[in-house]
């Protein structure tokens, strides 16, 4: 065997005779399989929505028919792919039979494509279907229990004024966390010797706090400090209290936030700024913290979205909030639908956030991709 | 006297010695390079003379003042010692124009217009004014790196230090960084410059230093050095550089 002037063996050029070809790839199992799942799903879904159909419109209207009717229809347009995959069955036998193999491998891979774009539709249905089905099996106990029409109408307005409380909280909680988040990790932060007794304090705060679960500090605050009779505190209403005690869990998480944030940023900036004479202090407000701020925002907000869901606890102190107003209803009348309501309150609220963050998460990789490249 | 005196320094990163008792003097309007492999304590030294490193033993005086230990203005002393680096370091969140005056305005109390004003003058001189409102990650390496001495000059410093400013630049964009230290070089700016490009440290330097392993083997004029080395590490040195065609 020859080698190059590295000692590396290559390979004998002369002994390479003619490499062979790639042949098209099988598809007829996948399509079958494709076909298989399609069919499946159409049927479980067309049950599903006869169910459904005979649960809601007992009177049988035409009208609320035909729209079960196309719902169903929508459930032809798998087939479509499905078809297409079918047909590239003859056309590769044909191409191969040409000995035509680029062209026989193009179309397996079309043929390939379009029964796995039906198979992903088909999951779809096939999922949709069960959950119908799911919905209105036992005589339709599961949608009746959560999902009542009756019990939702008569809940809504007494539980989405009582979500005002849960608003209040989130923001007045939200706002404390911002400053005092930002004060437990300066003191984390603070450099040598002097600062190792607030650094210390710091870290066993943000250690204690991220570690006890907040329903057990809404319980602590909002009862022991009327027991106790702790001056000032004992007086507030317990809207405030339960604020302070969400703001108490919070504050380590949006600390540690801010302490990655500024520990993000490269220390060459440091230097950088230092060397142009900046002082510390200087270097933080002008260098570091406009920096790592734009970081900050995406996990600040995914912490904030988690207190807002926590502000469905403060009822255990006996604050009326949304989540309490809906346990009321739902007690009362002995139906949980009320809680589905606050479930879907929260939903509302959150996902804009949540989409919010990811479009800021986006904005921020673009960036990235643009100054690297 | 020597305007930076820099006597018997040592320095340590925990366990590694980086420099090994180093001292030289630089003069007023010298340029002194420092010249060696990778790890031999260049930029180290260069940290050290701007307090960004702290010695462990030894001491740095400039213009007769120590700028080393307890106790010294380190923001004095960086407001006469500007330093390059070479990764630039510009402030990616600013416009070149807010990079150059942050430091003016904040250090030296300059007012806006006035910062502003120098800050075009020398964007003028290298070139560059047509680039005031970018933003570091729009330009190119060769650009950031001449924002970047231009940043440090913005500070009127007494001298500068120079940390392997071209390493991370493509090749054909070296040379218009090299012109600027050239033309700084020429006014008697007085500069320490760790490099790698032989070629020009024989041309601008007025002392070399090879460095290897944290001590400094052998000091001279460029020629005496390039042309006739004493020591055999340097020779060495000198003969693998060569082999990568930078010499």
């Amino acid at each position: 065997m020859p080698e190059s002037g590295l000692g590396i063996p290559t390979t004998d050029q002369s002994a390479v005779v003619g490499m062979e070809h790639t042949p098209p790839q099988r598809i007829s199992l996948l399509i079958a399989v494709a076909l298989f799942v399609w069919t499946t799903s159409f049927s479980f879904y067309w049950m599903g929505l006869f169910a459904v159909d005979a649960l809601v419109n007992p009177n049988s209207e035409v009208l609320i028919h035909a729209i079960f009717v196309m719902l169903g229809v929508m459930a032809l347009l798998p087939a479509v792919p499905l078809l297409k995959a079918i047909g590239g069955i003859p056309k590769r036998a044909k191409a191969i039979k040409l000995n035509d193999l680029a062209e026989g491998r193009y179309v397996a891979a079309t043929s390939k494509e379009d029964a796995l774009v039906t198979l992903g539709f088909s999951g779809g249905i096939l999922i949709i279907g069960a959950l119908l089905w799911f919905a209105t099996t036992n005589d339709a106990a599961i949608s009746t229990t959560f999902l009542n029409p009756e019990y939702i109408a008569k809940s809504w307005t007494g539980i989405t004024s009582a979500f005002w409380i849960n608003v209040q909280v989130a923001v007045g909680a939200e706002i404390i966390v911002l400053v005092s988040g930002l004060v437990i990790a300066i003191m984390r932060l603070l450099p040598g010797r002097p600062g190792r007794p607030l650094r210390l304090i710091a870290t066993i705060y943000v250690d204690v706090f991220r570690a006890i679960p907040s329903i057990i500090v809404i319980y602590l605050v909002g009862f022991g400090l009327a027991i106790a009779q702790v001056p000032f505190f004992k007086d507030l209403p317990p809207t405030v209290l339960a604020i302070f005690a969400l703001a108490l869990t919070y504050t380590g998480y949006v600390a540690e936030v801010y302490r990655a944030g500024l520990e993000s940023i490269h220390p060459s900036q440091w230097s950088a700024a230092r060397s142009l004479g900046l002082s510390y202090s200087a270097t933080l407000r002008s260098v570091i913290i406009p920096q790592a701020f734009r970081r900050m925002i995406p996990p600040l907000l995914n912490d904030f979205i988690g207190l807002q869901k926590d502000t469905a606890l403060i009822g255990i102190m006996g604050v009326i909030d949304a989540f309490m107003q809906s346990r009321i209803y739902a007690s009362s009348d002995f139906n949980l639908s009320p809680v589905i309501v606050v479930a879907i309150v929260f939903v509302i609220a959150t996902i804009p956030q949540a989409r919010f963050v990811d479009s800021l998460i986006a904005r921020d990789q673009r960036r990235q991709k643009a100054s690297a490249g | 006297m020597a305007f930076l005196n820099i006597k018997d320094v040592h320095k340590s990163y925990g366990e590694t010695k980086v420099l090994d008792g180093v001292s030289i003097s630089v003069d007023k309007h010298e340029v002194v390079c420092l010249i060696g492999a990778s790890g031999s304590g260049k930029s180290t030294l260069l940290m050290c003379i701007n307090s960004l490193q702290p010695v462990n033993s030894g001491e740095i005086l400039l213009d007769g003042d120590r700028v080393t230990g307890r106790g010294v203005d380190v923001n004095r002393l960086r407001k006469n010692v500007g330093m390059v680096f070479q990764s630039y370091n510009l402030f990616p969140h600013m416009s070149v124009l807010e990079n150059l005056i942050l430091a003016p305005r904040k250090v030296l109390g300059l007012k806006r217009d006035e910062a502003e004003a120098q800050a075009l003058e020398f964007l003028g001189k290298v070139g560059m004014e047509a680039k005031v409102k970018s933003y570091p990650d729009q330009l190119s390496g060769g650009q950031q790196q001449r924002v970047a001495i231009v940043r440090a000059m913005c500070m009127r410093p007494q001298a500068l230090l120079l940390d392997e400013i071209t390493a991370a630049l493509d090749p054909e964009l070296v040379g218009d960084v090299l012109q600027i230290v050239r033309t700084l070089a020429t006014e008697g700016m007085t500069m320490v410059l760790a490099t790698h490009e032989m070629g020009f440290a024989r041309e601008v330097a007025s002392q070399v230093c090879f460095l290897h392993q944290g001590k400094i083997l052998e000091r001279g004029k460029p020629e005496d050095i390039f042309e006739n080395p004493q020591e055999e590490r340097t020779r060495q040195f000198l003969a693998r550089v060569l082999a990568s065609g930078r010499l």
